[in-house]
C-alpha cells in the first residue's frame, strides 16, 4: 500500500496501526446502510471515511466495487421477486384461500378449522372421483358393451315406460340405475376392448385401492399435525409478538385493513380467553362432582336413545315381515323420525348438559363432538341392519333362477330336444328376467341417502340461518322485543354439527362407492357446492361466538374422529367382499363364488406360473402370523422410543427456559 | 446506461447507495414518488441539496401508508422535526429501513422507536394501551386491554422497570418468527 507523503517517515508499527484503520473505515463504508443514524448523519460519516481512506491507499477501484455491489443487490432482488411470485402462485393454487382467511379474520380460527377441514375433505374426494370415473367408469363406458346388448344392461320392460321420468331419475331407478353410475351394470368378461382392459380386476382393485389410499393420507396427516404440534411451540412471547408482529405493513388496501383489524381483535380476544382460562381458580371437589354427574347425565341420555333406536328397528322388522301395507304412515317411516327426532333434540341436551362441566370452550367442544357422534353411531347401526336384511336374500335367488329356467324352456317351447343345438332364438334384452341384484340396491340406498342428506343440510341453512337472519333483521322493528338480543337473535356457526355431518357423510361414501362408483363424483360435486354456499351463509346470517377461542393447531380429533368412521366404514364392504356371493347376473363379478376370486382368476391367466405358487406360500397363515406379531413388536417398540424422544423434549425445553429466565 | 439523469450528481447517487439498500434505480424511482406527492414543491435538480419538506399529511396519504394504523408514528420518528415533515433524506431513509433486506436489529431499533408513543425511551403501559387500541380499533374493552398490557410487560420486562427499555424489546422481537415479514413496506 502506497504511504502518505508526509514529511516524517513512518515506522512498521504506525503503517499496521494505519492499515488497521483503513480497514475499519472501510468496513464502516460497507456496514454504512445498517446503522440507525439519520441519513445526514450517515451522509457525513461517509464522505470522511471515504476522504480518510482515499488518502491512505489512493484510488480504490471505486469504479469497480460499486459495480460488482450493485449487481450483487439486482440478483438478489430478482430472486426475491421470484421466491416471492413463486409462494404467491403456489398460494393462488389453494382454492378458496382468500375465502377461509376472511371467515378467519371474523370468527376466529375455530371456525375456519371447519372450512380448512372442508377443503381437506374436497383434495380427497377428487383423488377418489378420479381413480373411479378413470378406472372403473370410463372404461367401461367406452369399452364395454353398449346400453341395450344385455339384460343386465337394459332398463326392464316393465320399467320402461317410466325410465326416462324426472322423478325416477332422482330416485336413481330408469336410466341412472342401468348406467355406468351403478355395480349392476358392468359385464363380467374378463377382458374389454381392444386394450384387454380387465375390467372386474380394475373393478376391484379400485374398490380396494380408494379405502387404501384414504387410510394412508388420513394417517399421514395426523402424523404430519402431531409433528407440527410439538415442534415450534413457543409461547413466552405470545402476547407481545401480537402486538407487535401482528400488523401487516404491506397491506394497502382499505378492505384487506378492515379484515386485518377484524382478525388481531379476534386473536387478542382468543388469547385472552386462554389466559382467563388459566387463571381462573377452581374449587376442585365441585367441579369434579359436577363433571362426573354430566358424564353420567349424558350417558344415560345415550343408552336411552340407543335403545330407543334397538327397539325402533325391532319394530319395524316385525312390520315389514307382516307386510307394510297394513301400517299407516306413522309405522312405515317411525325409524327416519326417531332418527331425525332424536338427530335434533339430543345435542341441545348434551349442550345444556355441558354447561355443567365449566370447561374451556376448546375442550367442551371436543366432548360435544365425542358425545353426538356416540349418538350417531347409533344412525348407523340401524341404516345397517336395515341394508343387511335386504341383502338377505338367498332364498329370493333360488325361486328367480327357477323361474327363469321355466321362462327359458317355454321359450324353446319344447320344439328343440336337449341334446341338440340350435340356432339361439333372438330375445330382447329388456324382455329377459333379472335376478335380484342387492350391490345396485346397495349402492342406490346410499346415494338416496347422500342426496337426501345435502337437500336436508341445504335446506337447513336456508330457513335456520337465512331466513332466520331476515326475520329477526327486519322484524326487530316492529316486534315486542329486542329480537337481536333476545330469541331468537342472529344463530351462531354450529362446528360440532357441522364437522360431524362432514365425517359421516364421508363414512357414507367410504361405505357405498364400493357398489356405486358414481358416490365420489357426486360427493365432490356436493362438497364443492357446500364450501361456497356455507362461506356466503356464515359471513351473511351467522355472528361470532362470544367467546371465541383458538382451534388447536393441529386438528388431530377430527383426525381421529375420521379414521375411527373410515375403520367403521370399510368393515361392511370387506365384509361382503369375502362372505357374501355376488350376484349371479349383474355386476363384474358375477358368476364368481365369491368376488376375491377375481385376484387368483388374474394371476392364473396374466402372471407367470412361479408368481401364483409365490403367492400361494405367500398367504399361507404360517407366514402371516409372525408377520403380524412382529409389526405389533415393532408399534411397541416406536411408542416406547416417542415417548422417551417426548420427555427429552421437555427437559430441554425446561432448561432452556431457565437459562433465559437467569 | 450513461449517467442521463441530472437530478443528482453521480456522487450523491453513489452516497445514496451507500447509505440505503436501493440500487441506483432504485433511489431515481423513489424520487420520482416523493415528486409526484408535490410536483410544484420539490424541484428537478437536487444537486445543490435544496431544503425542501412535505408536509405530513402528503406523506400519511400515500396508498402504501394510508391503511396503516401507525403511518403517522412511522412519519414522526423518521422526520427530521419529529413531527412527520418529511425531507428526501428522511424519505429514503423510512422506506430503505422498512424494505426487504433491511437486517432484523435495524428494524427493531426502528420499531421500538415507532411504538414508544411518548419519545422517552422506554415502552410504558401507556404507550402499550394506546398500541392495543390503534390495532384493534377500540373494540377492546379497558380490561381486555389492561390485561393484554399487563400480559405483554410481563413477558417481555426483563429487567422488571414496568416498562420496555430498547434492550428488552429487542430481546423478545429477535425471536418472533413474523417480524421480518410484517415490518416491511415494498414501494
Amino acid at each position: 500500500s502506497d504511504s502518505d507523503s508526509e514529511e516524517e517517515p513512518i515506522t512498521e508499527e504506525e503503517l499496521a496501526k494505519l492499515k488497521e484503520e483503513v480497514e475499519e473505515k472501510k468496513k464502516l463504508i460497507a456496514t454504512l446502510r445498517n446503522k440507525p443514524w439519520k441519513m445526514k448523519k450517515k451522509l457525513s460519516v461517509l464522505k470522511e471515511a471515504q476522504l480518510f481512506v482515499e488518502k491512505f491507499e489512493g484510488a480504490l477501484g471505486k469504479g469497480k466495487g460499486k459495480k460488482f455491489y450493485a449487481y450483487k443487490v439486482m440478483m438478489t432482488k430478482k430472486w426475491m421477486k421470484f421466491q416471492r411470485d413463486f409462494e404467491n402462485f403456489k398460494t393462488a393454487c389453494i382454492p378458496w384461500e382468500m375465502k377461509i382467511k376472511e371467515i378467519e379474520s371474523h370468527f376466529g380460527s375455530s371456525v375456519a378449522s371447519y372450512f380448512i377441514f372442508l377443503r381437506w375433505m374436497y383434495g380427497i374426494n377428487m383423488i377418489l372421483f378420479g381413480l373411479t370415473f378413470g378406472l372403473v367408469m370410463v372404461p367401461e363406458a367406452l369399452m364395454g358393451k353398449p346400453y341395450g346388448s344385455l339384460p343386465r344392461k337394459t332398463v326392464p320392460r316393465a320399467e320402461e315406460a317410466s325410465a326416462m321420468n324426472f322423478a325416477t331419475l332422482w330416485d336413481f331407478s330408469g336410466f341412472a340405475q342401468y348406467s355406468v353410475l351403478f355395480y349392476g351394470y358392468y359385464n363380467n368378461q374378463r377382458t374389454i376392448g381392444w386394450l384387454k382392459f380387465r375390467m372386474p380386476l380394475s373393478y376391484f382393485l379400485v374398490g380396494v385401492g380408494t379405502i387404501g389410499y384414504s387410510f394412508m393420507i388420513v394417517i399421514r396427516t395426523m402424523a404430519r399435525n402431531a409433528n407440527e404440534e410439538g415442534g415450534g411451540d413457543d409461547t413466552s412471547f405470545n402476547f407481545s409478538w401480537k402486538m407487535f408482529t401482528s400488523w401487516d405493513y404491506l397491506i394497502g388496501n382499505p378492505e384487506t385493513a378492515d379484515n386485518k383489524f377484524a382478525s388481531i381483535t379476534t386473536s387478542f380476544k382468543e388469547a385472552i380467553v386462554e389466559e382467563q382460562e388459566s387463571r381462573k381458580e377452581e374449587n376442585i371437589h365441585l367441579t369434579r362432582f359436577l363433571r362426573v354427574l354430566a358424564n353420567f347425565l349424558a350417558l344415560c341420555t345415550l343408552a336411552g336413545s340407543g335403545y330407543l333406536i334397538f327397539f325402533v328397528v325391532r319394530r319395524s322388522q316385525k312390520f315389514a315381515l307382516e307386510g307394510l301395507e297394513n301400517y299407516g304412515w306413522w309405522e312405515r317411516n317411525e325409524v327416519n323420525m326417531v332418527m331425525s327426532l332424536l338427530g335434533m333434540f339430543c345435542p341441545t341436551l348434551f349442550d345444556v348438559i355441558s354447561s355443567l362441566e365449566n370447561y374451556h370452550p376448546r375442550i367442551a367442544l371436543r366432548w360435544q363432538l365425542g358425545r353426538i357422534f356416540a349418538l350417531f353411531l347409533g344412525n348407523l347401526y340401524t341404516f345397517i341392519i336395515a341394508l343387511m336384511d335386504e341383502i338377505n336374500l338367498k332364498a329370493k335367488e333360488k325361486i328367480v333362477k327357477y323361474n327363469i329356467s321355466v321362462w327359458e324352456a317355454s321359450l324353446y317351447n319344447g320344439t328343440i330336444p336337449e341334446n341338440s343345438t340350435a340356432p339361439p332364438i333372438h330375445v330382447d334384452p329388456a324382455d329377459v328376467p333379472r335376478g335380484p341384484c342387492w350391490e345396485t340396491m346397495v349402492g342406490q340406498e346410499f346415494v338416496r341417502l347422500t342426496v337426501s342428506d345435502t337437500m336436508t343440510t341445504y335446506i337447513t341453512i336456508l330457513i335456520g340461518d337465512f331466513l332466520r337472519a331476515v326475520f329477526v333483521r327486519f322484524f326487530n322493528y316492529c316486534w315486542c322485543w329486542d329480537l337481536e338480543y333476545g330469541f331468537p337473535s342472529y344463530s351462531e356457526f354450529d362446528i360440532s354439527g357441522n364437522v360431524l355431518g362432514l365425517i359421516f357423510n364421508q363414512g357414507m361414501i367410504w361405505m357405498g362407492s364400493f357398489y356405486a362408483p358414481c358416490l365420489p363424483a357426486i360427493n365432490v360435486f356436493r362438497l364443492h357446492t357446500s364450501m361456497y354456499l356455507q362461506c356466503w351463509a356464515v359471513m351473511c346470517c351467522n355472528v361470532p361466538q362470544e367467546r371465541v377461542f383458538k382451534a388447536s393447531r393441529s386438528n388431530n380429533f377430527y383426525m381421529a374422529m375420521l379414521l375411527f368412521i373410515l375403520f367403521l366404514s370399510t368393515l361392511p364392504a370387506v365384509y361382503t367382499i369375502v362372505s357374501i356371493p355376488p350376484s349371479f347376473d349383474c355386476g363384474p363379478f358375477s358368476g364368481k363364488t365369491r368376488m376375491f376370486e377375481v385376484i387368483s382368476e388374474t394371476l392364473e391367466h396374466d402372471f407367470p406360473s412361479w408368481f401364483g405358487k409365490v403367492f400361494g406360500y405367500a398367504s399361507n397363515p404360517g407366514l402371516i402370523l409372525p408377520f403380524i406379531l412382529l409389526m405389533v413388536l415393532s408399534i411397541y417398540y416406536l411408542n416406547a422410543t416417542s415417548k422417551s424422544y417426548k420427555e427429552a423434549n421437555l427437559e430441554l425445553k425446561k432448561k432452556l427456559q431457565s437459562v433465559r429466565n437467569r | 446506461m450513461g449517467n442521463k439523469q441530472t437530478i443528482f450528481t453521480p456522487e450523491q447517487l453513489d452516497a445514496y447507495q451507500d447509505c440505503t439498500f436501493f440500487t441506483r434505480k432504485e433511489i431515481l424511482r423513489l424520487f420520482y414518488r416523493y415528486r409526484d406527492l408535490a410536483p410544484q414543491l420539490v424541484p428537478l435538480d437536487y444537486t445543490d441539496k435544496p431544503d425542501v419538506t412535505l408536509p405530513y399529511e402528503l406523506i400519511g396519504s400515500m396508498p402504501e401508508l394510508k391503511d396503516n394504523p401507525f403511518r403517522q408514528r412511522i412519519a414522526e420518528v423518521f422526520s427530521e422535526d419529529g413531527d412527520g415533515n418529511m425531507t428526501l433524506d428522511d424519505f429514503l431513509d423510512m422506506f430503505s429501513v422498512l424494505s426487504e433486506m433491511a437486517p432484523r436489529d435495524l428494524k427493531a431499533y426502528y420499531a421500538f422507536k415507532i411504538y414508544d408513543f411518548n419519545n422517552d425511551d422506554y415502552i410504558c403501559k401507556s404507550d402499550l394501551e394506546k398500541t392495543v387500541n390503534k390495532l384493534t380499533r377500540n373494540e377492546l374493552t379497558p380490561e381486555e386491554v389492561s390485561l393484554v398490557c399487563e400480559k405483554v410487560i410481563y413477558e417481555a420486562d426483563a429487567d422488571n422497570d414496568g416498562k420496555l427499555s430498547l434492550e428488552d424489546f429487542q430481546h423478545m422481537i429477535v425471536r418472533a418468527p413474523d417480524f421480518l415479514s410484517t415490518f416491511h413496506i415494498r414501494i
